[in-house]
């Protein structure tokens, strides 16, 4: 039962509140560090920046129990199909924060050998600026996250597209043809 | 002694042919540091002779790409290729360094592997097929490294662009 | 050297007495289907299995995937594949000047980028033939030692983490921090920094350093004793460390292995001494050995490197030498800022150097660093343009992870995890 198919009413909209907190309260991130943003991120689940007061600090290795994947680092073309297979094995509802620049438009490796931006590979709901962000921007992104839960905006969104679920991947993501 | 001493006859142009041959192959000489050209068929057994010498580490293997600078110094006699294998070499007792560049030809880019002489070259050799298309006749499993086995080009070659995407304010191409 | 045959290599390589020929012969290599032509295939013996570890998966210390194969939980042979963070930064650093290379260099390995960018500098200075002013030189030597300690901090958090001492990520990662927060008072950035660039530094050290780096100093030897109670002397810790990955000297050197692995087996080479660089032939530290070569020995090098760095940065602070932070080549180093408004040549310098780069006279060197893994080198072939035509950076853990083949064989999966752990690879460096 998704929150989408509820009739709308006053008993259900409380209803619906309370799933969206219980849900944007315990937002469980997948390990998906790749690169210097990965140390940023395990600096932001260390003690000085603290996931734990957002019920963040549980980083699960299985893709099956988590909500989030933050895609921190960048992401190579031998690495993609690896990114959509775990993004497939998350179960809905789930989320991603593209975190750092190379991850949300390729950054400074303009190049044949990485993906410009995962948004080619997995849809993003929040994209992180930096090289790499600190954790206080990664801190805003999760931040900016749990408002887009809260409001429902998120859930309105993927009934409309599909959240990506159309996306297939055969092979290797192919940026720009060499020479 | 500190590696960052002024430098000395140097200065005097870009390479300086070395005083002496090492193990009868040309050298040279370049900001101070000791090169042997040999050529290909006396590869291996060089590098052996130089492990046999003192040489115990081999430090680095790669190649380079001449492809847009065919004019680069070398010592007579020794015949510029498109592509050139470099090696570093390090040795314990007494601490020194050296370096072996050979030449090989685009039309046939096979070189002997130094797998048996130094096994750390390894996963370096690999590297240097994959981004070069050099074969290391004798390395037991050269397959690629870095990128997906179906992919098609070596992308280190300096005729394989760095495959760019234009973006808005920078879509100008890259100058080389 | 003949190989010796298929079936008695496997007996051999199960109980584990093999030395540094069996690493020679061909079938020290575990092989995959799908080869190219001309590689003969070995057959796995009927009651292994190969499975596979990564590339995501929480203790392989970023996207390394490693193929083991098991007979029951016995490691028999591993295959590390890598590649899963290839950046192309090789083919990256021949479009950017020399200016520009420290930033992309410094993201090969990101935990100590101080170190990239020393060896890309250094490079480039030698092949320009400058030399740096002492001032810069020490506070590059201050900075790399700084980061050396952040580096090993990192390295006991992820390895006391994936040991199961899940405490031990945070009490590392406080360290970190302060080491961090005073990185981004001197170049603005945490991680990443561009900050050690060719003909010096990018900017002076900030007023006030003295305190910051005096209270890292007192923080940081008290936290190491506290580690020293929570790991080094813990029952359970020996259990899962001593006696697990063990190599001897003579194996470090025919891989190719560098750096705190190298120095366990008690070979005490490290290039601070015996080829310095910098000014570390002015400056008193020992080099850490260790005997046995397993992972414990490693974890008491990297713990007491840390206390040397401590030393290291002390004396810098005693010693710093006052003068310029770079170079006053005005073909290398731009203007200083406040210039460019007073003198028509500041202006027209600045631009060129930003903007064309300046150009290096034609050669090649190479030029090695010891970074907290090991011999990180920079193979620069200039060809009198302003940007390098071939920039190679040797990274220690590309070649490092050639020994965890061999570290594993004989030994349990569960051992697998504290291997990979103590081989401290940085992905970064080895895709590159």
């Amino acid at each position: 039962m998704g929150l989408e198919q509820l009739q709308y009413n006053f008993l259900t909209a409380k209803v619906e509140d309370l799933v969206k907190w219980a849900r944007r309260n315990s937002v469980w991130p997948a390990t998906f560090g790749l690169a210097c943003c990965a140390i940023e991120m395990m600096a932001t689940g260390a003690a000085h920046f603290d996931l734990g007061r957002f019920g963040m600090e549980v980083f699960r290795a299985s893709p099956r129990q988590a909500d989030l994947m933050i895609v921190a680092g960048r992401v190579s073309q031998k690495m993609a199909p690896v990114l959509r297979n775990v993004y497939d094995q998350m179960v809905e509802p789930k989320w991603v924060i593209s975190m750092g620049v190379c991850a949300s438009s390729g950054g400074m490796f303009n190049n044949y050998a990485i993906v410009q931006g995962v948004d080619q590979v997995v849809p993003v709901d929040v994209y992180s600026p930096g090289c790499p962000p600190g954790p206080e921007t990664l801190m805003h992104s999760i931040l900016t996250l749990h408002e887009m839960i809260r409001t429902g905006e998120i859930t309105r969104r993927r009934a409309d597209t599909g959240a990506g679920a159309e996306l297939r991947l055969d092979r290797p993501v192919a940026v720009a043809t060499p020479k | 002694m500190s590696e960052l001493a002024p430098a000395q006859e140097a200065d005097a142009g870009p390479e300086d042919t070395g005083p002496t041959p090492v193990f009868g192959h040309p050298t040279t000489l370049s900001r101070g540091q000791l090169c042997v050209h040999p050529d290909r068929d006396s590869y291996a057994a060089l590098v052996r002779a130089l492990r046999d010498d003192g040489y115990q580490m081999c430090v680095d293997l790669t190649a380079v790409d001449y492809l847009g600078h065919p004019g680069r110094a070398l010592p007579p006699g020794v015949q510029a290729e498109r592509f050139e294998v470099v090696v570093n070499l390090l040795s314990y007792t007494p601490a020194r360094r050296l370096r072996v560049r050979v030449q090989v030809p685009e039309p046939d880019p096979r070189i002997a592997s130094l797998y048996e002489i130094h096994p750390a070259v390894d996963t370096q050799e690999r590297e240097t097929y994959d981004m070069f298309g050099i074969v290391f006749e004798g390395h037991p499993d050269l397959s690629r490294i870095l990128m997906p086995d179906d992919w098609e080009g070596h992308p280190l070659r300096k005729d394989y662009g760095i495959g760019r995407i234009p973006v808005q304010f920078k879509g100008a191409p890259p100058p080389r | 050297m003949s190989a010796p045959p298929a079936t008695d290599l496997n007996e051999e390589l199960r109980v584990g007495t093999c030395g540094v020929d069996a690493l020679r012969s061909p079938a020290a290599v575990l092989r995959l289907p799908h080869l190219p032509e001309g590689v003969e295939q070995q057959p796995t013996a009927d009651h292994t299995m190969i499975i596979n570890m990564g590339p995501q998966h929480p203790s392989t210390h970023g996207v390394l995937r490693v193929m083991m194969e098991l007979d029951g939980e016995t490691v028999v042979a591993t295959k590390p594949v890598i590649g899963y963070l290839h950046t192309g930064m090789e083919k990256t650093g021949e479009e950017l000047t020399y200016i520009q290379g420290p930033t992309n260099v410094t993201r090969m390995d990101y935990i100590s980028p101080f170190h990239n960018e020393l060896v890309f500098a250094l490079a480039t200075e030698k092949l320009l033939g400058i030399e740096v002013p002492p001032r810069a030189m020490w506070i590059r030597m201050m900075l790399c030692e700084l980061n050396r300690m952040s580096s090993h901090c990192v390295w006991m958090a992820t390895n006391g983490m994936d040991l199961g001492a899940v405490s031990m990520m945070i009490y590392g990662f406080r360290e970190r921090e302060l080491i961090l927060a005073f990185f981004e008072k001197c170049s603005g950035l945490r991680m990443n920094h561009n900050y050690i660039r060719p003909g010096g530094v990018a900017a002076d050290l900030p007023d006030g350093w003295r305190d910051d780096v005096k209270h890292i100093l007192e923080v940081i030897p008290k936290r190491l004793a506290e580690y020293d109670q929570l790991l080094t002397g813990q029952p359970i810790f020996h259990e899962r460390t001593q006696g697990v990955g063990v190599i001897t000297a003579e194996e470090c050197l025919a891989l190719g292995i560098t750096g705190p692995i190298l120095r366990s087996t008690g070979l005490a080479w490290d290039l601070r001494r015996e080829m310095p660089y910098l000014a570390y032939d002015d400056l008193d530290f020992d080099v850490i050995a260790g005997t046995y070569g397993d992972t414990f020995d490693r974890f008491a090098v990297r713990l007491n490197e840390i206390r040397e760095s401590v030393k290291i940065v002390q004396q810098c602070m005693d010693r710093m030498p006052k003068g310029d932070y770079r170079v006053q080549d005005k073909k290398v180093t731009p203007p200083p800022r406040a210039r460019i408004d007073e003198s028509m040549e500041a202006l027209i310098h600045h631009f060129k150097i930003f903007t064309e780069g300046f150009k290096v006279p034609e050669g090649e060197v190479y030029v090695a660093v010891e970074s907290p893994r090991g011999e990180l080198g920079c193979y620069l072939v200039a060809d009198g343009t302003a940007k390098p035509y071939r920039m190679h950076i040797r990274g220690p853990s590309f070649v490092n992870l050639q020994a965890l083949p061999h570290m594993m064989r004989g030994g349990l999966l569960a051992d697998a995890v504290a291997i990979i752990s103590t081989v401290d690879p940085i992905m970064g460096e080895v895709d590159r």
